[in-house]
């Protein structure tokens, strides 16, 4: 009878381990997948900037340096090697490209050009897109580091070696993306 | 700030989304009570089962009820599975062009709202309706749709379509819809039910002489039969109302907290203000979207002043919150954002 009892009770307990450990892996493939719909986004701007320059610049003339200097992070962003250099050529792009679309209002010509709005709006979108894909990232790496660190789950994080992932902390760049009115009308 | 994500929000989704389960099997619960209530009154007091076995003159198996879980079982089975379908085609809705401005813009933001909310992106409709309005439907996020009118996309600039979005995809992503979508299922059931025993009073009930059946049984516990033949017959006649009643009270909840966690989604609190000042603006009803949808919508779209108030009637009987209380609360929440500092990740 007692032996039952103790067979019982390591049952529940191999089931209540098998159970947390799976959820721990879970979420960590939630953090892998939130991050890689990051790098989807951008890679999509990456695509798309050339397509924006090429249509704006002939109407944008005296704006070759803020082009330029979209051109220049994305190609960085591109060209980078390391994590950290990659943050902040994308941080620069975030900024130019926000500043080149702030300074497409002021071109009449482009508001009338059906393939500019096109990529205005793209743009936007995708922009809008990164934001919220590193907003819902460290969304979940809060929940996947929180599930390491709370009792008695941090047992079997230590356990099986999990680590909390980093956040994205929100940088200037991001900050400053700008609210750009762009009523389809 | 180090603008890292606050993870309250989280929580509270799961809270909501525990919740939403909860209610939904005590709905699933109810349903069969009332059905079964229904079939065996009818049985009983009609058919005779269970009273008349000896004298053979009553029925020796409970028909009706069963007839009645069986029928309303699949009737409700089809609304859960083919109810967004036909929402959506009563309301003409046609899925969003992308080669038409708006349209791409709206689609844009359906994606955007999607991934801000971690799920899959909703099927993009529009409704062919001058008057600006939103409504989500489907039974689980994976088979959800958001439809919005040609108005809506007309007069919202990014921001406030962003709002509404982010609005609908909470309703996606609580599990909102799934439940409203399993009330109407049921709702539509009952109330099918409710009016074929209605009509087997008339037709069935009036011949076959209740009266005499009543004698019968007057001799041991007539007056308990009676009360509980009054209250099968109200039950017969009310329940097409309680089940109104309850589909309201669900949805009249749900829309404060889609507007919260639509904030929540958007960072952006005053986009989804503006553009319930601008939907509350224009009084038209929206003629594309019937009577029995009006729940799933962002603003009732039968236009009535009666969700405007807040008064008792509107409590029980409006689809939604007073929309000015509601711009209100939002913008309190912008008020407490923005002293928090500026608001990262756009």
């Amino acid at each position: 009878m007692f032996g039952f009892v103790v067979l019982a009770v390591l049952v529940l307990l191999a089931l209540w381990l098998v159970g947390q450990f799976n959820g721990l892996v879970g979420l960590r493939n939630q953090v892998q997948n939130a991050w890689a719909q990051i790098d989807v986004q951008l890679k999509r701007r990456a695509d798309l900037i050339p397509n924006l320059v090429n249509t704006v610049k002939g109407v944008m003339k005296f704006e070759q340096e803020t082009l330029e200097k979209v051109m220049n992070a994305r190609a960085r962003a591109l060209g980078a090697t390391s994590m950290a250099e990659r943050g902040a050529a994308e941080g620069e792009v975030s900024q130019t490209l926000g500043r080149l679309l702030v300074v497409m209002e002021n071109y009449p010509e482009l508001k009338s050009n059906q393939n500019a709005l096109q990529m205005q709006e793209e743009l936007t979108a995708t922009e809008n897109k990164i934001g919220f894909a590193r907003q819902f990232y460290n969304d979940v790496v809060m929940k996947f580091n929180t599930a390491q660190q709370v009792f008695p789950t941090n047992l079997i994080a230590g356990m099986f070696n999990f680590k909390p992932a980093d956040f994205l902390q929100m940088t200037e760049a991001d900050r400053v993306v700008p609210k750009v009115d762009l009523a389809v009308s | 700030m180090t603008a890292v994500v606050p993870a309250q929000g989280r929580a509270t989704f799961y809270e909501l989304q525990a919740k939403n389960r909860r209610n939904s099997v005590m709905l699933v619960v109810v349903f069969v009570g009332m059905v079964a209530a229904l079939g065996a009154g009818f049985d009983y007091f009609f058919l005779g089962v269970g009273s008349r076995g000896a004298d053979g003159g009553g029925m020796p198996f409970p028909i009706a009820t069963f007839g009645a879980l069986i029928f309303g079982s699949l009737y409700a089975m089809q609304g859960w599975y083919l109810g967004a379908s036909q929402v959506l085609g009563a309301s003409r809705a046609r899925p969003a062009d992308p080669a038409n401005p708006a349209e791409k813009q709206f689609l844009n933001v359906v994606d955007e709202m999607a991934i801000a909310a971690g799920i899959t992106a909703p099927k993009a409709y529009v409704v062919p309706d001058p008057d600006p309005n939103a409504f989500a439907v489907g039974r689980d996020p994976a088979h959800a749709s958001i439809a919005v009118t040609e108005g809506l996309l007309a007069s919202l600039d990014r921001e406030e379509l962003q709002g509404v979005i982010g609005h609908e995809m909470s309703h996606v992503r609580n599990l909102d819809i799934r439940a409203m979508t399993l009330v109407t299922a049921l709702f539509g059931a009952a109330t099918l039910l409710a009016d074929v025993t209605r009509r087997g009073l008339y037709w069935g009930g009036g011949g076959r002489s209740n009266r005499s059946r009543d004698s019968d049984r007057s001799g041991g516990g007539g007056g308990i039969m009676l009360v509980l033949f009054v209250l099968w017959l109200l039950l017969a006649i009310l329940a097409p109302l309680l089940g109104r009643m309850l589909v309201l009270a669900v949805s009249r909840s749900r829309e404060y907290l889609a507007d919260a966690s639509s904030a929540e989604l958007t960072r952006n609190p005053l986009g989804l203000a503006s553009a319930l000042r601008k939907i509350a603006g224009a009084h038209e009803p929206t003629r594309l979207i019937n009577q029995g949808s009006a729940h799933l919508c962002i603003t009732d779209p039968r236009g009535l002043k009666l969700n405007e108030s807040e008064n008792a009637a509107a409590d029980l009987f409006g689809t939604h919150p007073p929309i000015g209380k509601r711009i209100q609360i939002l913008e309190s929440m912008a008020g407490v954002v923005s002293s928090e500092g500026p608001i990262g990740g756009s």
